[in-house]
């Protein structure tokens, strides 16, 4: 057996790797002495020298002003390239910091609004019996009414997407360029639309009357995109292999897509329909017209006006007194809270679901 | 029995014996009616959008017969008036502009904020970044509404303020009554922080498609990191910039709940953005259906057909462009 | 030295030298380490050729002549590299100025496939900060050294990606020839390529050894013999890091080599 082993030469230096470092110290008290020195000079700028006011003009100046002196200097200092480089660095950062500072503020800022508002009243008890300046009573008929309408919502788009997703991805019809496009096409379709077609069909047309099944019937509009879309890449990802060793055992296509492709694409799909019932819990724009809102239980989502939380609190939020306004407030943490937990299912099953490709 | 001959076969040069046969699929009862139930589905979406576009269409026909043409030329809607005026110019001309400008503020901060999730932000922090965008773009656009108008819009008032009195060399800086809430701007600020975290997502999906080879290449050529980045990375996911801008343009013009909590209606063509004022399609019809009488509801639905048309011509010029572009294949859109 | 260029004029290249000096290189991945303190002089304006079986850290090794192995996350690195008796990995220097000077051609051609094949070649110079009086010539002049100007001398505008595999590599290596390193790092930039193109990059490369210094890593032991002035054997034992077994004049190797290993390696008995 031939010895492929090194021969130890202990003449050799042991070895400890090098820190080879791309932010050295100079680098970062660049950075720093730059930002000082543009503050600095745009508050002479204010104070002394121009009539200049306003925060906003502060903040403005002194970035551009930092901007600028952090090119010159990384120039004079690194080269023009590498302050080009360095520039970017900057550029990229601040790019991120304004984007996500601001959007983590919406959460704490709902948490901290609708937080005084949370109590068991709150999932209990309905608006009925609420005069406009008492605080008591809830969102009980809101809550039964969001749960109910993306319930039907969901019994009519899942199997509707699924069988387009199966259709455009294990049929594979002809008409599947067509189909796909309009998918997409209808993954933009604004919400209001969707609220006025069912209006105009079921209501007006059709004549019934306001209901949550029409609100239902709206929802499932929009998110039939999001499922068909999510559920056809979930399938996509399922390796031809598997389908081709099913038929060669003699299955049928049908026991090919039913027993092997979507067993293995289970968590994916399971992701797909969160996420569509994600986007169903927040939309308020088509239920305007379609279950019109109440203050009043209705638990029978067939017929009749029934209430849903994001109409809860697109209400609320109007009316001027206190008491009211702590209600929609209470209502936006609710709705964000689910919305959380349904996004987060999505996340861990979305994960569980890649870990399993094979 | 085995008599040593081996046995040869003839190529034939007969022409016709040499045509690829004719493969009948004979599927099972089972497999007709999947097949049949699968192709309901597809065909089921090219139905309902095809039902929105009729049925949007057979009831705006009221207020066509009512005001004709004059729909897409008059500047106001007042259906008390007699004879009662319906018009969508003003109105469209808000839609498109706070579309617009909300697409100008998140375009690039978006392509930015993408490099940052994926080259210049530190290693470990990518994923739970990544999550925080995710998750931005999940939460509904009433919270995004309430949050604009309660927390936000005082803060933008005040940048709007400095900006009309310091800026006003620029027209749309300027204002005729000091009054800044509700304004284009505001409500521009708000989409797009909405659609930010959308277009980002896209962008840097396309953007993690680079081929690695290329970007090996520019780097062991000498080139800087910013320099990797412009040459290769950023033209290679054009496609997927674009489509994803778009992508976020038929969102903000279809946005209806965050724009009719902050707006305050106008129908006055004006470039004055940072002065109260403004509007869109679906918060117009969001505000006055519940008011609307039959002749009410037919112009807006009416004006529901015309938001249809325009965002559905977006998405389409978006899937267009993306599919043509060498980043196509990645976009999500 | 002097080139020919369209038949009527000449171009002067100044001498260049390019001497490369590994001291003691070690990598790793992490915790795992894949070279061992390796140690080699490659000689300037010589062919150098690195060969030996799949696994052992030549790829490693001469990514790190160029500092290309730290853009790896988790890579970590321990030694020196001399480049004209400088140490590429000191604090000071900038890994951008090493990689103008130490150039590399990779084993799959990686041309940019939305520029045209006169902004390809002029890429190199615009991305490492280079001014270029004279475009037209640069283009020509890196186009004749890699071979490939009298093939596309008439569509010098047309896209990148739109050669042939041979093509694209020589395209590759104009392009790293226009930045006008002193030396050239190429990572089995054969394999990936027929017979016929192969035959036209070794030409390639016996023709640049000229004022270029080549390092060239191979797993087609013929062509090191056919391009290689100098040869250094790696070798690794299993989930071992890589080390240098021998290192010798390439005739030497592989007609009358030291070590047994060696000896067993080029007369194929394994690999």
């Amino acid at each position: 057996m031939r010895n492929f082993s090194q021969t130890r030469d202990e003449t050799l230096p042991t070895d400890v790797p090098r820190t080879l470092r791309n932010w050295r110290v100079d680098d970062f008290s660049l950075l720093i002495g730059t930002a000082l020195a543009a503050i600095s000079t745009t508050w002479i700028i204010y104070t002394a020298l121009t009539p200049a006011t306003g925060k906003t003009g502060f903040f403005l100046i002194s970035y551009i002003a930092f901007l600028f002196l952090y090119v010159m200097t990384c120039t004079l200092e690194l080269g023009k390239q590498n302050a080009f480089d360095n520039m970017w660095t900057v550029l990229t950062w601040s790019a991120a910091l304004l984007l996500l500072a601001p959007l983590t503020t919406i959460l704490l800022y709902v948490i901290i609004k609708g937080y005084a508002g949370l109590n068991v009243e709150f999932f209990t008890k309905d608006l009925s019996a609420t005069g406009t300046l008492d605080s008591g009573g809830g969102a009980s008929a809101a809550i039964v009414g969001t749960l109910q309408q993306v319930f039907i919502a969901v019994l009519i788009s899942v199997p509707l997407g699924l069988l387009t997703a199966i259709y455009l991805n294990e049929v594979k019809g002809r008409f599947r360029r067509p189909v796909r496009m309009f998918v997409d096409a209808m993954s933009g379709i604004p919400s209001i639309v969707a609220g006025l077609f069912i209006y105009a069909v079921w209501i007006i047309a059709l004549g019934n009357v306001f209901s949550g099944l029409a609100a239902a019937l709206a929802l499932s509009i929009l998110m039939l995109p999001t499922i068909t879309r999510t559920a056809e890449e979930v399938l996509r990802l399922v390796p031809d292999g598997m389908r081709e060793g099913a038929l060669a055992l003699g299955a049928t296509r049908w026991q090919t897509t039913y027993r092997v492709v979507m067993p293995t694409a289970a968590s994916g799909l399971i992701t797909a329909i969160v996420l569509g019932v994600a986007r169903a819990v927040g939309e308020t724009a088509p239920l305007i017209m379609t279950s019109f809102g109440s203050t009043a239980m209705n638990a029978n989502p067939l017929n009749g006006a029934q209430d849903s939380l994001p109409l809860f609190v697109y209400r609320l939020i109007a009316n001027p007194f206190a008491a009211q306004q702590q209600r929609a407030w209470t209502g936006a943490l609710v709705l964000v809270i689910v919305v959380l937990v349904l996004f987060t299912i999505a996340r861990i099953l979305g994960a569980r679901a890649s870990g399993k490709r094979r | 029995m085995d008599t040593g001959e081996v046995r040869s076969f003839n190529r034939t040069d007969d022409p016709e014996q040499d045509q690829p046969r004719v493969l009948k699929r004979s599927l099972s009862k089972e497999d007709r009616v999947y097949e049949a139930a699968a192709v309901a589905g597809g065909l089921s979406t090219l139905v309902i959008l095809a039902f929105i576009g009729f049925f949007l269409f057979a009831r705006s026909s009221l207020v066509f017969s009512e005001v004709g043409w004059g729909f897409f030329t008059s500047l106001s809607w007042r259906p008390d008036a007699s004879p009662p005026e319906f018009g969508i110019v003003a109105i469209l001309y808000w839609t498109v502009i706070i579309a617009i400008i909300a697409l100008a503020i998140a375009m690039p901060l978006s392509v930015l904020t993408a490099l940052f999730l994926v080259e210049y932000s530190p290693r470990s922090l990518r994923g739970p970044l990544r999550a925080l965008v995710d998750l931005l773009a999940a939460i509904p656009s009433l919270i995004y509404g309430l949050w604009g108008l309660f927390f936000l819009q005082p803060h933008l008032v005040g940048i709007a303020k400095w900006l009309s009195d310091h800026a006003s060399f620029v027209p749309l800086f300027r204002v005729n009554e000091p009054t800044f809430t509700g304004s284009a701007f505001i409500v521009s600020v708000v989409l797009a922080l909405m659609i930010l975290p959308i277009v980002t997502s896209i962008v840097r999906e396309v953007l993690e498609q680079t081929p690695p080879g290329e970007k090996e290449a520019a780097l062991a050529l000498g080139s800087t990191r910013s320099g990797m980045v412009r040459s290769v990375m950023l033209p290679f996911a054009r496609g997927g910039i674009i489509g994803g801008s778009m992508l976020g343009l038929g969102r903000a013009l279809g946005e209806t709940i965050a724009v009719a909590i902050i707006l305050s209606p106008s129908l006055v063509i004006s470039p004055r953005i940072l002065e109260t004022g403004t509007n869109s399609i679906a918060s117009l019809i969001a505000l006055k259906f519940g008011e609307a009488d039959e002749l009410s509801l037919s112009a807006l639905m009416a004006a529901g057909l015309t938001l249809f048309i325009l965002t559905l011509t977006v998405n389409f010029i978006a899937s267009f462009v993306v599919a043509r572009s060498r980043s196509g294949a990645g976009v999500d859109a | 030295m002097s080139i020919n260029l369209s038949e009527t004029r000449e171009f002067q290249l100044e001498p260049a030298s390019g001497t490369l000096i590994a001291d003691a290189v070690s990598c790793w991945f992490g915790e795992r380490k894949v070279l061992d303190r390796v140690s080699l002089e490659m000689r300037p304006l010589t062919v150098t050729a690195l060969i030996g079986p799949s696994g052992c850290g030549k790829s490693t090794f001469l990514r790190s002549l160029n500092r290309m192995h730290e853009l790896v996350p988790s890579a970590r690195f321990a030694g020196r590299v001399l480049l004209d008796g400088e140490d590429i990995y000191d604090t000071s220097v900038r890994a951008t100025t090493t990689r103008r000077r130490v150039g590399m051609v990779f084993q799959k051609p990686n041309p940019f496939p939305s520029m045209s094949i006169r902004d390809n070649i002029l890429s190199g110079r615009k991305l490492s900060g280079m001014t270029t009086p004279n475009p037209d010539e640069v283009v020509e002049v890196a186009l004749t050294r890699a071979g490939l100007w009298k093939e596309v001398r008439d569509r010098l505008e047309s896209a990148g990606g739109a050669l042939s595999g041979g093509q694209q590599q020589r395209l590759c290596i104009a392009r790293s020839l226009a930045v006008d390193p002193e030396v050239l790092l190429m990572d089995e930039p054969c394999s990936a390529l027929d017979p016929t193109s192969t035959m036209k990059i070794e030409e390639t490369i016996q023709e640049i050894s000229d004022r270029v210094t080549v390092v060239i890593v191979t797993h087609n032991m013929q062509q090191a013999q056919r391009v290689s002035q100098q040869c250094a054997f790696f070798l690794a034992a299993e989930n071992q890091p890589g080390y240098i077994v021998e290192v010798g004049e390439t005739r030497k190797m592989f007609n009358n080599p030291d070590d047994p290993r060696t000896e067993d390696y080029v007369n194929g008995r394994f690999g």
